[in-house]
């Protein structure tokens, strides 16, 4: 048994856990959890917990529904909620099938297996999301949601709720070793940021999944319903995720060159230019709700044309200006993505469309500057291209891409295309409000 | 318990973490007459010697501190199969040996035995500095009496600083004998662990570990007392 595993086993028996909880994603990136008893940890490092699947959304086919979960151990955290005399800890894990290959179904698999091929060209991939959502009084669908505040972008609202929310879900964070580099109160009533510190992709998708459980439950403890559904009300700025992407070749920042324009390297270059290429392709998985395309709308600070710029807030890719002295962390921001994602597979698709950029030698285009700042007429006239406008025409994008389908799977690509038809189905029978009032007294 | 003696000086980085790893104190020796000049006030708790290109120097070594006022015990070889032969006739100037390169997992077993056999000091329990402590039996961590949750390699980390406080470490330093130098990812790996560290120690506490501009970071107060 290696030290890693050791060391939690120690630490279950020392701090006295009762449970173990055993985490993982399914295909539409929610968490799912199971609890096993401190006395079978040990076979659950050495044999993984077996379990069916095919009650899980993307997991099994019928045929083959076991899988094993496998505890990871190095994401060993004790929970830093609960009664005390009911210490329980978290271990994120990774399925494999019976006869242990990673099982394809897998979100986290999934990603493992884009960052060993990109290590295998010697890039680390680093990530930094802004993770935006709203606090409502609850969470009933049946009427439309009630904001704690009136608030705004930076506003200070001393004493409330909200804040005081904010901050013990900040402390839990840090407790879990999820560093926050700024947290503040967003732009919409009630709508709050938090920014995390970056790391290795992997690491960070598990603390996106480990976030949104935090803000949800830190909210539910107070009575409040935290959401990142991403546009919860409409004509307000929704809720995006905007992601900072950074890539290592050893210990040098592969995007800085300072013989370049803007310090961005030729593989910088490259690596935008493949984000922008495949921005369309990637968009269902990077914004996976009917909901998603009612944020993405022009004129609004999310983008919704396949765009880069230095500093406009519109573009779909920002190359951020660096600080003096600070040169060296040249990064991208990519804007479209919403927090209800599943970061295992964005991160994968983020990373593949920007190695493919490198691999392919794509050329930048211009920025977009002034492009972004033109009359809606110039722009019908331009040939930049818009980011798909629904979910349905972002699944009419990614079923015909081969980088979506090698990145995420046969099994992952197959079943999403099929379960997200089935979910913009459903909408288009949907009579809505807005067609009640528009038409009923009129036609 | 006391320093271990290790030659040669450097040690090979690997040697090097086993010892940290473990919790072992312990000095590089680059030969007889620094052996002997370095003594600590108590004695060596025993003494590690790899025999490598340089193996004259290694034997005649092994010989002045078995041979000296103060005989150094345990003594623990490490050398090379190919060197097999040179352990006859040799058998009063060791007490054990260990193929090199050698498993980790294998040596600390060997000095854990070699310790237990000798009854010279076994590992330090607890590794202490102003508010924090270390059980290194145990592997839990404590900060003004409340426990503090890590994962393993924020405790191997905390625990690496807090053996060496006041000292600062370079990124690579840091990354060669808590990592291990094969490690993928990079300083940046530092990086972040020190900053998952200053989280979980919380603000009041964060600033235990300092960074030290364009160098690496710091441990507790300097030894120069800025």
């Amino acid at each position: 048994m290696d030290r890693q595993k050791e060391y939690v086993l120690r630490t279950v028996e020392e701090r006295g856990v009762r449970f173990v909880r055993l985490w993982f994603t399914d295909v539409l990136g929610q968490l799912k959890s199971f609890a096993i008893s401190p006395a079978e940890l040990e076979g659950a490092f050495d044999d993984g917990m077996q379990f069916d699947g095919s009650a899980i959304d993307g997991f099994s086919r019928i045929q083959e529904s076991d899988v094993l979960a496998r505890p990871d151990a190095t994401t060993f955290e004790i929970l830093p909620w609960g009664a005390k005399n009911e210490t329980s800890a978290r271990m994120f894990c990774d399925l494999t099938s019976l006869d242990g290959r990673p099982f394809a179904g897998d979100p986290r698999q999934v990603l493992r297996r884009n960052l060993d091929a990109a290590r295998s060209q010697g890039y680390s991939f680093f990530v930094a999301p802004e993770v935006e959502f709203f606090y409502f009084q609850d969470g009933d669908p049946s009427r439309p949601p009630v904001p704690l505040d009136t608030g705004s972008y930076f506003d200070l609202t001393t004493a409330d709720v909200a804040s005081d929310l904010r901050s013990r879900t900040i402390h839990h964070l840090e407790a879990l070793g999820i560093p926050v580099e700024y947290s503040f109160h967003e732009d919409s009533p009630s709508q709050h940021e938090i920014d995390l510190r970056h790391t290795d992709a992997l690491s960070m998708a598990d603390n996106v999944m480990t976030l949104r459980l935090v803000v949800r439950e830190t909210a539910l403890s107070q009575g409040v319903h935290a959401t990142f559904m991403p546009q919860p009300i409409s004509g307000v700025q929704g809720s995006g995720m905007h992601t900072h992407l950074s890539l290592f070749e050893g210990d040098a920042n592969a995007f800085h060159d300072p013989s370049e324009p803007y310090l961005l390297s030729k593989t910088g270059q490259a690596f935008v230019a493949g984000l922008l290429h495949h921005a369309a392709e990637i968009t269902a998985v990077t914004n996976q709700l009917v909901n998603s395309y009612k944020r993405l709308i022009v004129g609004t600070e999310a983008p919704a044309s396949i765009t880069w710029a230095r500093n406009h807030r519109a573009a779909l890719v920002r190359v951020p200006e660096t600080r003096v002295g600070k040169e060296e962390a040249v990064r991208i921001e990519y804007r479209s993505p919403d927090p209800a994602l599943n970061p295992y597979l964005a991160y994968s698709l983020l990373l593949a469309a920007g190695l493919k950029g490198i691999a392919e030698g794509y050329t930048l285009p211009d920025e977009a500057t002034s492009y972004l700042e033109s009359s809606p007429r110039e722009r019908a006239k331009s040939e930049v291209a818009g980011l798909p406008q629904s979910l349905a025409e972002a699944l009419d994008a990614m079923e015909g891409s081969d980088l979506v389908r090698e990145t995420l799977g046969d099994h992952i690509f197959e079943w999403f295309l099929r379960n997200k038809r089935a979910e913009w189905a459903d909408y288009k029978a949907q009579v809505t409000p807005f067609e009640l009032a528009r038409y009923l007294p009129t036609w | 318990m006391e320093p271990l003696l290790v030659h040669p000086d450097p040690p090979p980085p690997e040697l090097a973490r086993v010892l940290d790893l473990g919790g072992y104190p312990w000095k590089p020796v680059a030969d007889e007459r620094q052996a002997v000049t370095d003594t600590p006030d108590d004695g060596w708790g025993g003494a590690i010697v790899v025999v490598g290109e340089q193996s004259d120097a290694a034997w005649s070594l092994c010989r002045a501190i078995r041979k000296g006022d103060l005989p150094v015990e345990p003594l623990l070889l490490l050398l090379g199969g190919n060197r097999l032969d040179e352990l006859d006739l040799r058998d009063e100037l060791y007490d054990d040996f260990c193929l090199d390169p050698f498993h980790p997992r294998e040596l600390e077993a060997r000095l854990r035995h070699l310790f237990w056999r000798t009854g010279s000091g076994t590992a330090p329990e607890l590794v202490e500095y102003a508010d924090l402590v270390l059980n290194l039996e145990t592997y839990q961590a404590a900060i003004a009496g409340a426990p503090l949750d890590l994962t393993y390699m924020e405790y191997e980390l905390l625990k690496f600083l807090a053996q060496h406080p006041g000292k600062v470490f370079t990124r690579e330093t840091l990354l060669s004998r808590v990592w291990g130098y094969e490690y993928y990812g990079g300083a940046r790996t530092v990086d972040v662990h020190i900053r998952r560290l200053r989280a979980k120690l919380g603000e009041e506490h964060a600033g235990l570990i300092a960074t030290v501009r364009s160098v690496g970071y710091r441990f507790g107060q300097s030894r120069w007392g800025v």
